[in-house]
């Protein structure tokens, strides 16, 4: 019993040991986390700001996001189809919208929020540009919305419309595939749908539709956008059906209640 | 006005229950008579009287404003600028204000109805549905003198030379009616043969396929992989509308797709009627003649989007669902010595829905 008390008095801590264990305990984790933001801050910038990637960090990039898919030197597996001469207008087109990259396999690849930054999708393009080449960016005057917009009407209802809706709403295919709406399409993806064909949706080449004659869909759907449809409510722009159902609830609906109203009994 | 005690007594006696409906019950529902009058409020109330009855003229003179404002507004929303917004205002606060007063004036008037007017319950007996016996007999007998006195029946003459000028005079407009309907001319040969017109379009051997709407040509080697052209007779585009333009066009509609030419299967005797892949279907579906265009082009299905028939383009365009009988019927097509796409001939069949004629 002697013995321990008086190891014990020997191996006493000094008061001070646990307010010291604390301090070296907040200043080693403090100095990792000041360390670990600063080399953050060090390697972000260098990534976003510099707007030169070339193709060969698109080459890097592509091999970490896609390649599971569509194969480490773009010749497309099971899963995913090879990427030769798609062009970076379809790269651009499906990782803008955040179609790609794909989260699931199914019916058809939904839009979704970007992932990735322009310069690295214009990287990822430069990249599979240079391997194969294929359609590119147009001219400004294209997306320009200057063009024929009756013009536009009448090719959008013999070659869109039956898909995309007249005024462009969008609806259903086959199987669980849809044609999107065009509410907030940018004009740069209008016209790379039309010249790349995403997914299910045919080509329209220059040869099918001209450059001009691109020019004045864009502008027409550009109209679209931009003006409130004159008819009053829209209810989406789908026909008879959101029409149907709003005259059957609303208007049915109020032609009972003053029915009830007329015969019911004053009080 | 004479009432009757009883104004079914007469149908009673005549009236008795079918023997394979009757049903005897031993305890039959007793007429509940009339629910306890319930006075108004505005019966008890006089201030409430006085509340309901400004109510009712406040409505009508609102009403008389709603007129007014409708005048006003055709006035202060002209739509001499021609601009579609300008039209829809004018039409949108006209429709209110002529619709509020219609409104008010029918509110007014149920709500005068409902608590002003005289709310006294009152029983208003059925009238019975058969005439007495006398009445019915006494109607019989006018039908009979009438008969005796003009000698209708007995007069055979006069009656069947009437009966003949009737018929007759809805001659004239079964022909006039006939005279509306298209006929054939030197011009028109076939304009009054709607079965040769069903079975015929303007296809024909070495006519060109053109892009809709503009009539351009289109060349074999224009169209890439996975292109759907829609497309029409390089001659229609000159057609103009009052020379049968939508009659024609409605008939030789063709979708132009671009396939892989191992992805086809293509029956013996329809091998030669692709180029390189390229198969040309009509545009009308076999169903009942919607625009079957929602080309899929990874899946190679034409949906159509009235009643979501399928075709599968790279098989005879056959059906794959929904409720179209027939296959698309398809375009024979080669190319010219430029390299323009053409048609062999005709379709072999007639396009569109079945008709009493089409087997």
């Amino acid at each position: 019993m002697v013995r321990e008390t008086t190891r014990r008095s020997k191996g006493r801590r000094s008061p001070w040991a646990a307010a010291a264990l604390i301090g070296i305990g907040l200043l080693i984790t403090g100095g990792v986390y000041a360390g670990a933001s600063a080399a953050m801050a060090a390697t972000t910038p260098e990534t976003t700001a510099s707007s030169a990637l070339t193709a060969d960090d698109g080459k890097k990039l592509f091999q970490a996001n896609c390649a599971t898919c569509h194969g480490l030197n773009v010749q497309g597996t099971a899963d995913g189809p090879s990427l030769y001469g798609v062009g970076e207008l379809a790269v651009h087109f499906q990782m803008s919208t955040g179609r790609m990259p794909l989260q699931m396999q199914g019916p058809q690849a939904p839009q979704k929020p970007v992932q990735f930054t322009d310069e690295q999708i214009t990287a990822i393009g430069e990249y599979i540009q240079s391997i194969a080449p294929g359609p590119t960016f147009p001219e400004d005057e294209v997306l320009d919305g200057g063009g024929n917009a009756a013009e536009g009407g009448e090719l959008f209802r013999i070659n869109c419309a039956m898909c995309h809706n007249v005024a462009g709403a969008g609806g259903a295919l086959t199987e669980g595939k849809y044609a999107p709406n065009l509410h907030t399409t940018t004009p740069l993806n209008m016209y790379a749908a039309m010249v790349t064909g995403p997914q299910n949706m045919p080509v329209f080449n220059d040869m099918t539709l001209t450059t001009e004659e691109k020019r004045d869909i864009i502008t027409y759907l550009l109209y679209l956008q931009d003006n409130e449809s004159a008819g009053g409510f829209s209810l989406g722009s789908l026909g008879p059906v959101s029409e149907g159902l709003f005259i059957w609830i609303f208007g049915i609906g109020s032609l009972i209640a003053i029915t009830v109203w007329i015969t019911a009994k004053s009080n | 006005m004479a009432h009757e005690d009883d104004p079914l007594e007469h149908e009673r006696a005549s009236w008795k229950p079918s023997p394979g409906l009757a049903v005897a019950v031993s305890d039959p529902v007793s007429n509940p008579g009339l629910p306890p009058h319930r006075a108004r409020v505005t019966d008890k109330d006089p201030a409430a009287m006085q509340r309901a009855v400004r109510t009712v003229y406040t409505l009508f003179y609102l009403s008389i404003a709603g007129s007014i404002w409708a005048v006003a507004a055709y006035m202060l929303f002209p739509i001499e600028s021609g601009r579609i917004i300008d039209i829809r205002n004018n039409n949108l606060f006209i429709g209110l204000g002529i619709a509020f007063a219609l409104l008010a004036i029918g509110l007014g008037a149920i709500h005068w109805s409902k608590a002003v007017m005289s709310d006294k319950e009152f029983v208003e007996p059925r009238h019975a549905t058969r005439g007495r016996d006398t009445t019915r007999e006494a109607a019989i007998q006018a039908f009979a003198d009438a008969n005796e006195e003009s000698g209708f029946g007995r007069r055979v003459m006069i009656r069947n030379s009437l009966i003949a000028a009737v018929v007759a005079s809805v001659v004239p407009g079964v022909v006039l009616f006939r005279g509306l309907a298209p006929f054939n001319s030197p011009d028109n040969p076939h304009a009054g043969d709607p079965v040769y017109l069903l079975e015929h379009t303007m296809w024909k051997k070495g006519m060109r396929l053109a892009h809709d709407p503009s009539g351009e040509p289109i060349r074999a080697a224009d169209l890439t992989l996975g292109s759907a052209v829609h497309v029409i007779p390089e001659e229609l585009a000159t057609v103009s509308h009052s020379d049968g333009y939508l009659e024609e066009k409605a008939k030789a509609l063709v979708l132009l797709v671009r396939l892989l030419p191992e992805q086809l299967t293509e029956s013996e005797e329809r091998k030669d009627w692709s180029y390189n892949g390229i198969v040309a279907y009509s545009k009308v579906c076999t169903h009942v003649g919607c625009p079957v265009a929602l080309y899929e082009q990874q899946t190679h299905h034409l949906l159509c989007p009235c009643h979501q028939s399928q075709f599968d383009v790279t098989d005879h365009a056959k059906v794959i669902f929904g409720p179209a009988a027939r296959p698309l019927p398809q375009l024979p097509i080669t190319v010219d010595a430029d390299g323009y796409l053409v048609a062999q001939s005709d379709f072999t069949e007639p396009v569109g829905p079945s008709f009493w004629e089409r087997h």
